[in-house]
């Protein structure tokens, strides 16, 4: 059934029960007007809706009750026990109607004549001679029943007990008993079963008052709290007697959270469900032909976060409609097909969610754009002429832009953006805009699931410890005011070399004031020691760094709002207690970019900039080294690995000639890096841990050395099982594992848990999917065929794309899609995209791209290449994802 | 603001009240050695040296912000409100919980005292003489035998925090 309708059922039945009790208190006060209103109300309800779900009988029944209701209501006619029995009658009415739509999706054939001709007699009575007291002339209008004989036949048979007899048809029915009802009749009602029916689809869902669930909420976060706060105590004792118990309160907390943040959680459908009928009326008004697709439909947000989001959401599906698709004759002269696509996507990402709203419209009009940031003053041309084409588009979410008279005109895009973006950053969420003119627009929204728990890393300054929602911070420098990563300073700003580009800092110290406001009598010691850290931040595209003196651990915390005292100070978004009970506040990394001046989105690093420092860092890895027996250290890379930890030698328990441990609830297999790699005299050991959705794994090592940003050369010697080959790392030669053989020797068990995520329909090799993997380096022709068959593929790997197209000529070779990596020395993987979609054999296969700098602009030339997908390099889980959904949305277009 | 007036005059209105009638339970307790009183059904909790969480960038009179069993509760020094100089004597301190406007604040003061049950003959104004930061958070005076009580708005003593 229609959600709408199923919406409307929910609704008007509950709405119809509440009635119900009051139904009883108008029989004793027949003019009670609050409830004349609420009835005429509802009625007036219903029949809106109805013509909205087009549902003419019951619109058509609710309009004549509507009428007379609204005499009662306005006190032409006083209300009488016998109209009384006419409204019962309506509402039974309706009620009947209602339960044959929630049952067979379709209002019930037959007709109301009779029951509207009395209304209407009533109706009309009272219009006409509301003045005279014709209490005769009305009550004839019961007494004469309507005009189909069999009905009244019925009537007459089942209303013996109910006084104007003839008339009180559906009270009637609904008081007799069941075998009572003839069948004789198929326009008749087959009433007594509907009465009897409870509605079904009321009692599937119960509405719960949102403070109900907010109260909830609340206590499971401090459950939370507490349960972290015994996990604390916990930890530090050595046995207790406690620790079985609170294993299990642990779970049950972890589960009745999940459990109460499901309750508030609504699929982001019902923020779209009003958009088809916007679309429709845009281009009906404005005569263009819009095709609106909805993606992702049944991803979940809380219910929260949905409210804030609803309405720049569909400002903003307006404004591409409105604005950014053009009309037929338009897109016909720019080659483009008569009717636009408005594509809006929601899918989850890592905590988050992502919503894209593209267009393949016009895009945003640069050169109306500079006209206006000129005009309003907000540059000067010669600013602009400076300008990325990013830098300018990001204007239109400028305040002043939009509040300037006829926007519509000048931008094309200007109405409201800016409110748009200061409502999504205010729960969190950060906007992009990419837009090619004459191709249309893209918007990325991006914001956290729920607003309630997030996950903060723990800092400190000057003594006091503040939370970051994690969301905002990229990374993670150790840096000094002296010595190798020093800060530095211009007039007193400080900065800091990041790679190859100049951050921003900011003192946490300064921005909170906390240097001065050491009142405690601690020496109030200028930067507590010579080793700070700083936390890269992005707010939007801006990237700066906060200064602190320690960085503890990530918590998730529940945020709390902040007391109405301390509202006005925007360095902060809220507080929260942490496990060892402590109050915290919690900064708004907006609000640290604010005070430290100006910053728009514009002052981004400039985007060509930001892709030339990329392609010099080409093939750049951030590599683990580790040590491991004796000889040279071992290098792996950092993105394959999933956590690093000390894991207790008596911990480890051995089961089937496996080494196990109990990690996070599960056993995950132990596998020693070498013989060389001794368990002896030690109390713990380093563990890298590579996991997966499902499965984990961990490779004992003797220590860990340096995580270090290398380019990797390997030169392939691989002789022992397990190794890639040697490189020059940090000057030292260094040997490069090989993780794919260590995921495969802890047995099968890796091997089937791994194959069922991602080979969805591989039930035998004969099903496995083909992938076609091109790639010049050998380093990650040996890391990723690995990775992809342990996952369930059939891997081909090939040197080059000419390589790779000589298959394609051959025409023997028949892959379900293919790999490709993108900086190749004879062919660029752009080219290749090309080459194979102009192919005759492969034009069908899929395609996605690897490299390692995946910038926006790189995305959209793969995808104009031919791409479907765009993955950076190592990241495992992301390719493997990619890859799965690419085969499975590919299988689905083939069907 | 407007709800808060309205809760000013509640206070105000129940005061009267109740003095017509009998007697009211005051919480007293000390500031600097002056005598206060906060009428106990107010009062959620009186607390003793608390852990409190500093807040940067806050009014002066905010002394940080420490847990109440789960709630996050704004402390308040009321010394500092008061305008009453001198550092108190580390280790005395206490603190009473009041909640206003949906939230919990701690008012930190000196030294609890007794629950005094007042009699409204007991009770005067302001005296016009009494210094002006005192007289607006003063609901007016108790004469006690050996002292006299300023019976302190809790309302007044918060809101004006607020701006």
């Amino acid at each position: 059934m229609d959600e709408l309708v199923t919406e409307f059922l929910t609704e008007t039945n509950e709405s119809l029960q509440e009635l119900d009790l009051d139904l009883v208190n108008l029989e004793q006060n027949p003019n009670d007007k609050d409830l004349l209103s609420k009835i005429f109300r509802l009625m007036h309800t219903i029949k809106g809706t109805c013509g909205f779900l087009g549902l003419p009988r019951l619109e058509t029944c609710a309009h004549h009750a509507e009428n007379v209701l609204g005499l009662f209501r306005d006190g032409v006619l006083k209300v009488t026990p016998d109209y009384v029995t006419i409204i019962f009658e309506s509402i039974d009415r309706i009620k009947y109607i209602l339960s044959e739509i929630e049952q067979n999706g379709a209002e019930p054939d037959g007709d109301d004549r009779e029951l509207i001709a009395r209304l209407d007699a009533i109706y009309e009575n009272a219009q006409g001679k509301a003045s005279t007291d014709s209490m005769e002339d009305i009550s004839k209008a019961f007494i004469e029943p309507g005009p189909d004989p069999e009905e009244e036949e019925e009537e007459v048979k089942a209303g013996e007990d109910i006084k104007p007899a003839p008339a009180a048809h559906a009270v009637t029915v609904a008081d007799s008993d069941e075998d009572e009802e003839d069948d004789s009749s198929g326009v008749v009602p087959d009433a007594a079963k509907m009465v009897a029916r409870e509605s079904a689809v009321a009692n599937q869902s119960l509405r719960v008052n949102v403070a109900v669930l907010e109260g909830l909420m609340t206590m499971v976060s401090e459950l939370v709290l507490t349960r972290n706060q015994l996990l604390q105590i916990l930890r530090s004792q050595q046995e207790s007697e406690f620790t079985a118990p609170l294993q299990r309160l642990n779970h049950v907390v972890s589960e009745l959270q999940e459990g109460v943040m499901k309750t508030r959680m609504q699929p982001i459908g019902n923020a779209w469900s009003k958009l088809p009928r916007i679309i429709r009326d845009i281009s009906m008004e404005l005569g263009k032909k819009i095709d609106l697709e909805m993606h992702g439909k049944d991803t979940e947000l809380d219910r929260q976060v949905l409210e804030l989001i609803k309405d720049p959401l569909t400002h903003m599906v307006r404004n591409s409609a409105d604005h950014g698709i053009e009309a037929p004759e338009e897109r016909a002269r720019a080659g483009k097909p008569a009717t636009g696509k408005i594509v809006l996507n929601a899918y989850h990402e890592g905590g988050h969610i992502i919503i894209e709203i593209s267009d393949d419209g016009k895009g945003l009009p640069m050169e109306r754009i500079k006209k206006k940031i000129i005009s309003n003053g907000l540059a000067t041309a010669e600013e602009l002429a400076e300008m990325s084409t990013q830098q300018i588009q990001q204007f239109i979410f400028k305040a002043g832009f939009s509040t300037a008279e006829k926007v519509t005109s000048v931008s094309g895009r200007g109405v409201g953006m800016d409110v748009v973006r200061t409502n999504i950053e205010k729960i969190g969420g950060s906007i992009e805009l990419k837009s090619i003119e004459g191709r249309g627009s893209k918007f990325l929204i991006k914001i956290p699931l729920t607003l309630a728990i997030v996950s903060a890393l723990i800092v400190e300054a000057a003594g006091e410890r503040f939370a970051i929602p994690q969301l905002a911070v990229r990374e993670l420098v150790k840096a000094s005011y002296s010595g190798e990563n020093r800060i530095e300073t211009i007039k007193g700003s400080p900065v800091f070399r990041l790679r190859d580009h100049l951050l921003p800092l900011v003192s946490l110290r300064d921005v909170l004031g906390l240097s001065h406001m050491n009142d405690a009598g601690e020496s109030a010691s200028e930067p507590a020691s010579d080793k700070q850290y700083i936390v890269v931040t992005q707010i939007g595209a801006y990237h700066f760094g906060i200064i602190v003196d320690r960085v503890y651990d990530t918590e998730e915390i529940v945020v709390k709002p902040v007391a109405n005292i301390l509202k006005n100070i925007d360095l902060f978004s809220g507080n929260t207690i942490l496990g060892d009970g402590s109050v915290i506040m919690i900064l708004d990394p907006t609000g640290i970019a604010k005070a430290t001046g100006e910053i728009d989105h514009a002052d981004t690093m400039d985007v060509a900039e930001e892709e030339a420092r990329h392609s010099e860092r080409d093939e750049r890895l951030t590599l683990l080294l580790f040590g491991a027996g004796k000889g040279a250290p071992k290098a792996v890379p950092l993105s394959l690995v999933a956590r690093l930890e000390n894991i207790k030698i008596e911990a480890i328990e051995t089961s089937n000639d496996q080494m196990l441990v109990q990690y996070r609830g599960k056993l995950m297999p132990l596998v020693l890096f070498n013989e060389k790699v001794s368990l002896e005299g030690v109390e713990e050991k380093p563990v890298l841990v590579f996991q997966d959705e499902k499965s984990a794994m961990g490779l004992i090592v003797d220590a860990i050395i340096d995580i270090v940003e290398e380019k990797m050369d390997v030169e392939i010697g691989g002789k022992n099982k397990g190794l890639l080959g040697s490189a020059i790392i940090n000057g030292k030669a260094t040997d490069v594992i090989d993780v794919g053989w260590y995921l495969r020797s802890t047995g099968n068990d890796w091997y089937r848990m791994e194959k069922n995520p991602y080979g969805k329909n591989g039930n035998g090799a004969s099903a496995r999917k083909r992938v076609l993997l091109v790639d010049d380096s050998p380093f990650f022709r040996n890391m990723l065929t690995p990775l992809l068959s342990v996952a369930g593929y059939d891997v081909t790997t090939v040197e080059s794309p000419l390589d790779a197209l000589k298959l394609c000529e051959s025409e023997s070779h028949h892959f379900d899609v293919i790999v490709s990596d993108i900086e190749m020395p004879e062919m660029s993987g752009f080219e290749f995209a090309e080459k194979v979609r102009a192919s005759s054999h492969w034009q069908d296969t899929p395609l996605v791209a690897l490299s390692s700098h995946a910038t926006p602009q790189d995305i959209d030339r793969g995808r104009a290449a031919g791409f479907q997908q765009y993955v950076a390099k190592f990241d495992r889980d992301t390719l493997l994802n990619t890859l799965s959904e690419t085969l499975a949305s590919n299988g689905k277009a083939a069907q | 603001m407007t709800s808060a007036k309205r809760k000013d005059f509640l206070d105000e209105h129940d005061l009267e009240n109740q003095g017509h009638e009998l007697n009211e339970d005051f919480l007293t307790l000390y500031i600097s050695n002056q005598l206060f009183g906060i009428p106990v059904l107010q009062v959620q909790d009186v607390l003793g040296t608390q852990r409190v969480t500093r807040i940067p960038l806050a009014p002066p009179e905010v002394a940080g912000a420490l847990n109440l069993r789960g709630r996050i509760v704004t402390a308040i020094d009321v010394r500092k409100r008061l305008g009453i100089g001198g550092e108190r004597k580390t280790g005395s301190q206490m603190s009473v919980v009041v909640e206003h406007g949906g939230e919990l604040y701690s008012l930190i003061i000196d030294r609890v005292g007794d629950v005094l049950s007042l009699s409204r003959e007991e009770f005067e104004n302001n005296p016009p003489t009494l210094d002006q930061q005192w007289r607006e958070i003063s609901l007016g005076i108790y004469r006690l035998k050996k002292e006299l009580l300023v019976v302190l708005d809790v309302a007044k003593v918060l809101n004006t925090v607020h701006e």
